[in-house]
């Protein structure tokens, strides 16, 4: 999967889960100060990335997802792997 | 092959008088009843007394599961109590329970399995069912949390509430329909710290610091709990219906472990199973542990929701890590 896609799927992922506008969806957007998640969203929202791209995400790496950027750097460093 | 079928007899359920609402917890602790709704789905719980115990609970679920049975208090020949908050260290809560039942002569024990403890409970009383060595094995979820909650933590204190319920699981027979059909029960000990109380055992023996500490009272990373409750329980029910060559649609009703309502929807998501078969009383009790499952059986048998010869899948997660899932037809 390539950079754009990968991009194009978490865009898609944060709006369904979270109901936000994709213009809303920058990289500096942080899920909970911005995005108005709660703690629990930001959980499903990583589960929601484990399905989509048939990953694991470890307990201790969830606390690094905390803005859109992050996570889709995150998502690309793993997929690369 | 086991040599005979097991089944739910019957059922009994009790909660403290005191109802405790989210309203009642803004007085206590920095929080709201909105902030609580939309985190858990809980609305009210039930504490005990402070001259309540563990016992009381149970012995009230307990006898009401026999006036619900054809059984005399002398046909139980095995008590287990699913339970972390019995009213001692030892004896065990189920010897207490025996006495106050007047029952002799039999078998009893505690089992410690966090909020999975009753359906261990449950499996361990199918196996001796179904082995022949016992014919009614009264079972029992009880937990006074309100008495190991931390109120200095606003993220937990409010999750927690008091009851029990209970069960009989009798032998029955081949042809009856009614019967414990499957079961599969886990743990993750390596995921231990996620959820558990630091003092008070032999790890951690009370003393003047670990009380002023707050250390006998439930530490709980919830966020992680959260993640691993939905992907444990899932996994659990998803190799019952493969083993038994079902599906979610051939299901009547799901009975989840009630800590959270995000769980439980999330949970029936991904199975595709519709939230109306799934029964919720969070709302009322909140999470009582290894008391949410037999009570939650308890109402839904009593409002004629789940009937005899309905499929039902029971799954529950906790402390250790354990979880589990039993399917049964009613």
């Amino acid at each position: 999967m390539d950079s754009e896609a990968i991009e194009a799927k978490v865009k898609q992922i944060i709006m369904e889960k979270l109901n936000v506008e994709e213009s809303e969806i920058v990289p500096s957007a942080n899920f909970i100060e911005d995005l108005r998640a709660d703690s629990l969203d930001t959980v499903e929202l990583v589960m929601a990335f484990e399905d989509a791209f048939q990953i694991t995400i470890p307990l201790e790496d969830q606390d690094k997802l905390q803005t859109v950027g992050q996570a889709i750097d995150y998502l690309k460093e793993k997929l690369a792997s | 092959m086991p040599i005979h079928n097991a089944k739910f007899t019957s059922f009994g359920s009790y909660v403290p008088k005191k109802v405790i609402t989210n309203f009642d917890l803004e007085k206590i602790v920095d929080t709201t009843d909105e902030w609580i709704r939309a985190r858990t789905g809980m609305m009210e719980r039930h504490y005990a007394e402070p001259e309540e115990a563990a016992s009381d609970l149970a012995y009230i679920a307990a006898q009401r599961a026999l006036e619900a049975s054809p059984l005399k208090h002398r046909d139980i020949d095995m008590i287990i109590v699913g339970t972390v908050t019995g009213d001692h260290a030892f004896p065990s809560t189920a010897c207490i329970l025996q006495k106050k039942l007047g029952m002799k002569n039999i078998p009893c024990f505690d089992l410690s399995a966090g909020c999975t403890g009753f359906l261990y409970s449950v499996d361990v009383a199918k196996n001796f069912i179904e082995n022949g060595t016992k014919h009614n094995i009264l079972v029992v979820g009880v937990e006074i949390l309100s008495k190991v909650t931390n109120f200095k933590d606003r993220s937990t204190c409010v999750l927690f509430g008091d009851g029990a319920g209970a069960t009989i699981i009798s032998r029955t027979e081949r042809n009856d329909i009614s019967r414990i059909i499957d079961s599969v029960m886990y743990a993750d000990g390596s995921q231990s710290d996620l959820l558990y109380q630091p003092a008070g055992g032999s790890r951690m023996p009370a003393s003047q610091e670990t009380v002023e500490k707050n250390l006998h009272t439930i530490y709980m990373e919830g966020n992680r709990i959260f993640k691993n409750a939905i992907r444990s329980m899932y996994a659990a029910v998803d190799e019952l219906l493969r083993r038994n060559k079902l599906e979610a649609k051939d299901i009547d009703w799901i009975v989840p472990h009630q800590a959270n309502i995000r769980i439980i929807e999330s949970l029936a998501d991904k199975l595709h199973f519709p939230m109306n078969k799934v029964i919720v009383n969070i709302e009322k009790y909140a999470n009582t542990s290894s008391a949410t499952i037999p009570i939650a059986l308890d109402e839904a048998i009593r409002d004629k929701k789940i009937r005899r010869g309905d499929l039902v899948i029971l799954t529950s997660f906790g402390a250790g890590l354990t979880w589990g899932a039993i399917l049964a037809r009613f």
